[in-house]
């Protein structure tokens, strides 16, 4: 390890910008400004360590084409991707993240493991594992919430449990010859074994959970990534690869605190509402007996006459991309006189903090949004609140039936206001396939629609009914 | 030894470092912080290219190293990119 001074002294700066870039993207007032001192940081560490290593003619070769082909890939995707993609998109770059240290380990192990340590052989079976279970895991994760893969049945029974007992098994052999034979038959049983089991534990996991899982994933991949600085040799790696994986796990206890689920139920109790025992099969209607449900002219009518309404978007605004749609109704009724305001529920959308993003993008000012905590005391006072596509976040149940599986889980607590609408486009459950007492409340009202139409076609009754007759530029 | 055991020293203050990073974060930011720290998790590009160096003419070395390259980069370049995306939506007031 001949490290030049220069490079240290670049390492210490990029270590120090990185840690003040992860703690400055905790705060919205420094977020942006954080993210960019980390990108610098990294860029920093590639040139110390490019100064230090100072590579040959053949490794520039080979570094400007793989630089070239990842940069471009990055770039095209970063700019292409929709926001309301944006869960998968981070599984896709986090499983590729994965893969790199795989790859590394694998690199090492094959063609460079003739005088390795018995440290660095156990370092190249830490990130062997870590990297595959990242790539596949993350993979699955982004399948999944792209629609390509179901939950097969099979993964909600017990049987899963001994699959990847077998595999973790599996590649625990391998991990244990590896140091006796590196480039051998060892090397593959703990690919293939930490790959299928990846693969394992991430498929019986429900959509609603699916960010915890991105999440711990994340932090994976630091870990990762640090055992990839031990196979190197690069402390600055292990600090960034642990920084990382640590901040990951705090960040994936934040998200599972938000939706009253601990880490462990989510990774072994498979997806939830499958495997409460209550539950009729794949969302039936039965249960419901008092639902009354109206036209969109009803609920137009309702809002004009309101002083206090209230938004709660939900994964269905996202996926029927209505933001914008709901941001110029919000427009109108604001040049109406009526005072508007979105309750976000910690994990709305697709992933904690999805919905701002989303509604952030359709130019919503972001004091209108109003975090739980604050909105739950305003809905007493609150004439109209209309639930967009959002389902588990407003049960009642979760606070006053304690045989419910929501029941703890923190809620909007839209019960308390004066009228509700319910926009959505069946009675099907939500992510958590559990009955919404919501529905059948007096004061409740369904819309039945997709959120975008629905939206639409209020806009145009309170259009028609005269409502805001300046007209709002777009 | 000594290498280890500072190997080690750094893997356990930097994991320290990374608990107290982040205590609370806004809702709003879970989904930004993830994407950022995922972005620095494609710090593994120094091994990639630790493994270019070290791969002298061994192509099929070289190769596994460009590749692993690649991926990380398209790990830091997409995540880095995709992130500013979203912090950049969340400015009050200003050209969209």
């Amino acid at each position: 390890m001949t490290t030049s001074l220069l490079t240290d002294a670049i390492d210490l700066v990029a270590v120090l910008l990185l840690g003040l870039g992860i703690k400055g993207l905790s705060k919205v007032r420094s977020a942006r400004g954080a993210n960019q001192l980390a990108a610098v940081a990294m860029a920093l560490a590639v040139v110390g360590l490019l100064i230090d290593i100072q590579p040959g003619p053949l490794a520039w070769l080979w570094i400007a084409a793989g630089s070239a082909a990842g940069g471009l890939a990055g770039l095209v995707t970063a700019r292409r991707v929709p926001m309301t993609a944006m869960p998968e998109v981070v599984a896709l770059f986090n499983g590729c993240g994965g893969l790199a240290s795989l790859l590394v380990a694998v690199g090492v192990a094959l063609f460079d493991s003739a005088e390795a340590d018995i440290v660095a052989l156990v370092s190249i079976a830490i990130s062997v594992f870590v990297g595959a279970i990242t790539f596949t895991g993350s993979i699955v994760a982004m399948a999944k919430l792209q629609g390509w893969l179901d939950t097969p049945a099979w993964t909600q029974s017990s049987v899963r449990h001994a699959v990847n007992i077998a595999m973790a098994v599996l590649a625990l052999v391998g991990a244990v010859l590896l140091p006796g034979d590196p480039a051998g038959l060892p090397l593959w049983l703990l690919v293939i074994g930490s790959s299928l089991l990846g693969v394992g534990v991430t498929l019986p996991i429900g959509g609603a959970d699916m960010p915890v899982v991105i999440s711990l994933l994340n932090s994976y991949s630091g870990v990762a990534a640090a055992a990839a600085g031990f196979v190197v040799g690069s402390q600055l790696l292990i600090v960034a690869g642990a920084m990382v994986g640590a901040a990951g796990l705090i960040l994936t206890q934040v998200m599972c605190t938000a939706m009253n689920r601990s880490l462990v139920s989510v990774l072994f109790g498979g997806a939830l509402g499958a495997a409460g025992a209550s539950v009729g099969g794949g969302g039936s209607e039965a249960g419901y007996t008092r639902i009354t449900s109206c036209s969109p002219e009803e609920c137009a009518m309702a809002l004009e006459q309101a002083e206090r309404v209230v938004f709660v978007p939900g994964y269905g605004l996202a996926v029927a991309q209505a933001q914008h749609a709901l941001r110029e109704l919000s427009k109108l009724l604001e040049n109406h006189g009526v005072e508007v305001s979105y309750a976000i529920h910690p994990v709305a959308g697709r992933m904690p903090g999805h919905m701002n993003v989303l509604l952030a993008e359709a130019d919503v000012p972001y004091e209108q949004l109003l975090e739980m905590d604050t909105i739950n005391p305003e809905f007493p006072r609150t004439d109209v609140v209309i639930v967009l596509g959002a389902n588990d976040v407003v049960n009642p149940d979760a606070k006053s039936d304690p045989t419910s599986p929501l029941y703890g889980m923190p809620v909007l607590e839209v019960d308390q206001a004066r009228q509700v609408f319910v926009v959505k486009r069946s009675l099907g459950a939500g992510y958590a396939g559990i009955a919404n007492a919501l529905f059948e409340l007096p004061q409740t009202a369904m819309v039945f629609g997709d959120a975008k139409a629905v939206l639409n076609g209020l806009l145009s009754e309170l259009r028609s009914m005269g409502v805001g007759k300046t007209k709002v530029a777009a | 030894m000594s290498a280890l055991s500072q190997a080690l020293w750094v893997l356990l203050l930097g994991s320290l470092l990374g608990l107290e990073l982040i205590g609370k974060v806004p809702p709003t930011l879970h989904t930004p912080l993830m994407s950022g720290a995922n972005a620095i998790s494609g710090i593994t590009v120094l091994a990639s290219l630790t493994l270019i160096q070290k791969a002298g003419d061994n192509q099929a070395l070289l190769l596994i190293g460009a590749l692993s390259l690649g991926f990380a980069l398209y790990n830091v370049v997409g995540g880095f990119l995709v992130t500013d995306r979203m912090l950049a939506m969340f400015r009050r007031k200003g050209d969209s």
